[in-house]
This record gives C-alpha cells, structure tokens and sequence, in this order.
C-alpha cells in the first residue's frame, strides 16, 4: 500500500469513528435524563456528523473512485467500517454512555491537536476546526464523570462497573498498525505511544477526581480498525442505512 | 439582522469570469452552513451573477473573535449576548464567565445550561430583570 493509500484509508477510519459515535449519540435524542443533556448530546452529535462529513468526503476525493459522502456512510459493509471498538459500545445507561465519551473524548482531543500539525493541509484543518470543538465535549464528560463518581453510592457503584466494562476498548486506540505508522513516519502525524501515557495521565486525574478507581485490567480488546467487530455493530449500521438501502437514490 | 460579513464567515471574494465566494464553517456540524451557502448563491444570482462557485474554507479555523464590532452590537439588540473577545482559549479551558444581560445589561446573571437551541449558543437567565437569554459561546 502506498503512503498516499494509507493516509486516505486513515482519514476514512476517522470518518468512521466520527459517525459511528455521532449515531450512537443520536440514538439518544429524545431519551435523555433532562433536558440540559438532550441539548449538549445533540449539539455534540452534530459535531461529530459534521466531522465525519469532512472526514469522508476528503477520503472520497483522494479514493477518485467517485464515491460521496453519503455512499461511504450508507452502501458499505460492517466489516469495511473502521472504527475503534469502543465508539460502538452500546449507550447503556447514562454512567455508561458518559465513561464512553469520557475515554473517547480524552484520547480524541488528543490526536486531533496532533493531527492539526501534520504535514497534509487539508487532515490538519479539519483537525484543528475539529479540536476546538471536542474541547467542549471532555469538558462537559469529565464533569458528569466527577459527579457520577463523586456522587451517591449508587452512582458511584454504577459508573465504577462502567470504567471497568469499557476499559478493555481503550488499548486499541493506542495500538499502532500500518496506517498509524505511515501518517507517524510520513505525514507528521502523532506518535500513538507517546499519546498513550499523556492520556492515561489525564485519564487518572479525572478518574482521582471522581474517586474512582482506575481499572487494572490488561487484557485489551482489538479488532474495530481492521473491520472485525462486536457483536453491536451489525445492528447499528443496520438501523443506519436501513432507509438508504431500502429506497435507492432517495432524496428529501 | 447580522450578516455573514460581520460573523466573519467570508473570508475571501474573488471576481473573475465567475465568481467564487469563500465562506468558512463555525462549527462542523452548524446546520446553517448549507443554507448560508444557498443564500450566497442565490443573492448573486438575483444580481445577475451567472456562475457562482463556493469555496469551504478550513483553515485558519473560523473564531468568534473574528465577528465584528457591529456584529456583536446587532446580537446584543437581537437578545443574544455576544461572545466575549480573545477569551476563546480562556473560556474553553476555565469556563469562567460574566456575561451581562441584553435587555438591562446587569452582570447578576446565570448559566441554566451549557447548550442552547444551537451548537454555538448557551441558555442564560438574568436574575434581575428574569429575562432569560442566550450566549454566543467562544470558540
């Protein structure tokens, strides 16, 4: 695969991971707690569709294959999806959707401030519009983390079993395969061991925060970058492009 | 109304054989972004502009420190308290605000959420007048 390959099935895996919380996020609306959580999850979701609209249709551009935005969300397979494992998780409860964001959000911030100094212009701008964006998105899961852990026993019982359900999703965000390493060596991009322990970092502090206690389980799940997924997937890219499939070339 | 030049959303004009307007997103997700797009293409059109082509700008990323003085002044009218100025890192990190109200400009004011009817807005109250109101976040 040549490095220009690699950086556009890359960009393609971003977009995956954008849209596939975005719909999870989505699957939300309207079933909040309260109606502050319904706002701040829509608002969020639409980041998220946002990004992975810029995300595919710059993979669509650089595949030339003629594909749209849309054809990438809705007329691939599961396995063609490359997203990390942990952005299909179910929504659960709120304790659960809210550890979710937490770890995803912590390590997102993260790659998308390295992503925004990468030598390719166009993966840097949608970083950079994107980073500011997620900044608001761990500040607003970090602090539901501390008020759920911090909280009553209940809440604090609940979202303890959350961090421990999901934490084995967390080792592949930082398990470097081939593209990782050509936009490293090639474009710039980040340094994905270097990016794990400044995560664990603030991981650790929100989770102190929170008087929890961090998971020591290394067993780590893998599979979502390659296209092998949890069982969840399957059901959500079915409710995704079901409408798509059912009715082609459907417009509003 | 505020226009799409005072919330420094057109970044560049240029007039050629056709011309090309290009506009930056403020989000990614805003829902308006096509319609503003629409809007341009439409309002040259009306004019006589035959080909209008719209460019997406990315980059610099669009700020609110970029809304002009009159932008602002326009929101505030409007009922909508305007972003504060050159505190997007500040706000985004520390979230420490003081935002006076629009109708009666008293600073004994409070956040009732973090998220608004939109992506870039906050729901405020005033707890002198009662109004309530929103706040053009900082981004």
């Amino acid at each position: 695969m040549s490095s220009a390959q690699a950086l556009t099935g890359y960009i393609l895996r971003l977009g995956d991971n954008a849209l596939i919380l975005g719909q999870r996020m989505l699957e939300l609306v309207a079933a909040h707690p309260e109606l502050e959580e319904e706002l701040a999850n829509a608002n969020f979701a639409l980041d998220y569709i946002g990004q992975a609209r810029l995300f595919y249709t710059y993979a669509a551009e650089r595949e030339g294959a003629g594909r749209s935005e849309d054809d990438m969300a809705y007329l691939r397979a599961e396995q063609e999806f490359r997203n990390l494992l942990l952005v299909e998780q179910p929504n659960g409860h709120f304790g659960d959707t809210i550890v979710r964001q937490v770890l995803f959000d912590a390590y997102y911030l993260l790659l998308l401030g390295a992503l925004a100094l990468c030598s390719d212009e166009r993966l840097a701008e949608i970083a950079a519009r994107a980073e500011k964006e997620v900044r608001y998105h761990l500040r607003h899961s970090s602090q539901w983390l501390v008020r759920l852990g911090d909280g009553t026993e209940e809440s604090h019982r609940k979202v303890q079993r959350s961090l421990d359900d999901l934490w084995r999703y967390t080792g592949e965000m930082f398990a470097a395969d081939e593209l990782d390493d050509t936009l490293r060596m090639s474009f710039d991009g980040p340094d994905l061991e270097t990016m794990a322990s400044q995560w664990l970092t603030n991981i650790t502090a929100i989770v102190d925060e929170a008087t929890l206690t961090l998971p020591q389980q290394t067993g780590m799940a893998r599979g979502g970058k390659q296209g092998i997924h949890t069982e969840h997937l399957g059901y959500l890219i079915a409710e995704m492009q079901y409408l798509r499939r059912a009715y082609p070339g459907v417009t509003w | 109304m505020v226009s799409i030049m005072e919330l420094g959303i057109v970044r560049d004009v240029q007039c050629g054989d056709g011309v090309v307007v290009s506009l930056s997103p403020t989000y990614s997700g805003c829902p308006a972004t096509e319609a503003i797009e629409a809007n341009v293409i439409a309002a040259l059109e009306d004019r006589g502009v035959a080909d209008v082509t719209i460019k997406r700008v990315l980059s610099p990323p669009w700020t609110t420190d970029w809304i002009s003085d009159a932008g602002r002044e326009k929101l505030q009218k409007y009922g909508i308290a305007p972003p504060e100025r050159g505190g997007s890192k500040q706000a985004l990190l520390h979230g420490q605000r003081c935002i006076p109200c629009p109708q009666c400009d008293s600073e004994n004011t409070e956040v009732v959420s973090e998220f608004g009817s939109t992506a870039c807005k906050a729901s405020y109250r005033c707890k002198d007048c009662l109004e309530p109101f929103e706040y053009f976040k900082c981004i």
